[in-house]
């Protein structure tokens, strides 16, 4: 067990590798491991918000849905209302034109029957005229009787 | 040898085990290599053991370009093999560094990282059977070859030297010298008569000076020690190899059962001097004990 110079050499030797490590070995790795370590984390950061994003976004979409679906409820609920109304009002409009074609109808039979029975009148009272004719022969003048038959033909 | 070609004897064989290869200036045989352990003696402290030496700038050089070259190719995205290794002893590191030294300083942690690797690999040379690679340098005409760095104290010496003068220069530097000298003779007795006080400033600096200089003589002897008495036993275990067939049987099953246990010595010693070195800068910056 001597104590020599192998104290001063190891001294030295330690040194240097000390100052190596320091200057190149140990703030590369760090550096590394720090970046890393940061990656991480933001990595962590950003699927946290990812997820959160996702919350929010299946939120509103339920929102859009609900709000969707009240909407068509609403059209269809117009939808049913309106086709109610044009039913109502065609019927309505239906009953009305029948009334109309009804009140024609009636209005032209009243204009044939009278016009039937202005013919039947004249007719009749031609029938009459001639019967009478034929009645009386000779002693009536159809001059001075028809005046006569032809108010009796006028109030038949 | 001395012995020439005669098998060495068992003390001859273990002497020659605990002796370091010595390049110095001898008195008498001049500059060279001594070739026996009482020349290496007799070169006295401007000697220097070249396979100490060796073995440990070697082993520190595969730690430093084996981590430069993680560093080097290092990427933030996903780590190689290498490199994912290297981390993990990094953060193992720096969880230490932070569970116990509590201040801005960006030397600590690759302190502690190379004391570690490194020690460990020192350590390590621990599992080389103890005769192989001594014995191949016998062959090639090299008289002694410790190839376990840290069974020579003048290694862990030197390593706690380094940790020792991180410790007077950041005492220097964040106290200052004075608030140094504050410290090293206001506590741990104090007194308000002022008559007392220096005889307590005088007592307070014996104490707390070897308080001081234990810290880098126990991180220097511990790993020392630790290493020491266990190439001892591996030496002894190497020993019954050449005792015969039943000892030599024993022998094999000791040296597993050794080895096996020695495998949480390399790293356990070598973790006690990073985490002490660490806690000792630590008590450097703070200003209370």
């Amino acid at each position: 067990m001597n104590i020599n110079l192998t104290i001063i050499g190891q001294l030295l030797a330690f040194s240097v590798f000390v100052w190596f490590t320091m200057r190149f070995v140990w703030p590369p790795l760090s550096d590394a491991l720090e970046t890393r370590r940061r990656k991480i984390a933001e990595g962590l950061a950003a699927a946290e918000r990812g997820q959160n994003e996702q919350r929010l976004a299946e939120e509103r979409a339920k929102e859009v849905i609900k709000q969707a679906k009240q909407q068509a409820a609403e059209i269809i609920a117009a939808a049913q209302k309106r086709s109610n109304d044009m039913v109502e009002e065609s019927k309505t409009t239906a009953r009305e034109e029948g009334d109309r074609i009804k009140e024609a109808a009636h209005a032209d039979i009243e204009q044939e029957v009278n016009r039937a029975r202005e013919q039947l009148r004249k007719q009749l009272a031609k029938l009459v005229v001639q019967g009478a004719e034929q009645i009386l022969a000779k002693e009536i003048d159809a001059k001075t009787h028809g005046d006569l038959l032809k108010n009796l033909a006028k109030r038949l | 040898m001395a012995s020439g070609n005669e098998l060495p004897t068992m003390e001859e064989h273990i002497a020659h085990h605990l002796t370091n290869l010595t390049f110095g200036y001898h008195p008498e045989t001049g500059l060279g290599f001594a070739m026996t352990s009482s020349e290496a003696a007799e070169m006295g402290f401007w000697a220097i053991h070249v396979d100490s030496m060796l073995w440990s700038i070697g082993l520190g050089i595969l730690f430093i370009l084996s981590f430069r070259a993680a560093a080097r190719h290092v990427t933030a995205g996903v780590p190689g093999g290498w490199q994912n290794f290297v981390e993990w002893i990094m953060d193992f590191v720096d969880e230490n560094v932070r569970g116990s030294f509590k201040h801005k300083n960006d030397m600590v942690a690759p302190l502690a990282l190379t004391i570690f690797v490194w020690i460990f690999l020192l350590n390590l040379m621990d599992l080389v059977p103890v005769d192989l690679i001594p014995y191949l340098a016998y062959l090639a005409g090299i008289p002694y070859m410790k190839i376990v760095p840290t069974t020579d104290v003048n290694v862990t010496v030197g390593l706690a030297l380094g940790v020792f003068i991180l410790i007077i220069y950041y005492s220097l530097k964040i106290k200052g010298p004075v608030g140094f000298i504050k410290e090293l003779t206001g506590i741990p007795f104090q007194t308000s008569i002022t008559v007392i006080k220096p005889i307590f400033w005088v007592i307070n600096f014996v104490l707390e000076t070897i308080n001081l200089i234990a810290k880098p003589i126990s991180l220097a002897l511990r790993l020392f020690g630790n290493l020491y008495a266990a190439e001892m036993i591996f030496i002894l275990i190497g020993v019954m190899y050449s005792a015969g067939l039943v000892l030599g049987l024993v022998g094999g099953v000791l040296h597993v059962g050794w080895a096996i246990f020695h495998i949480l010595v390399v790293p356990l010693q070598a973790f006690i001097f990073m985490v002490l070195t660490v806690v000792y800068i630590d008590m450097a910056y703070s200003e209370d004990h």
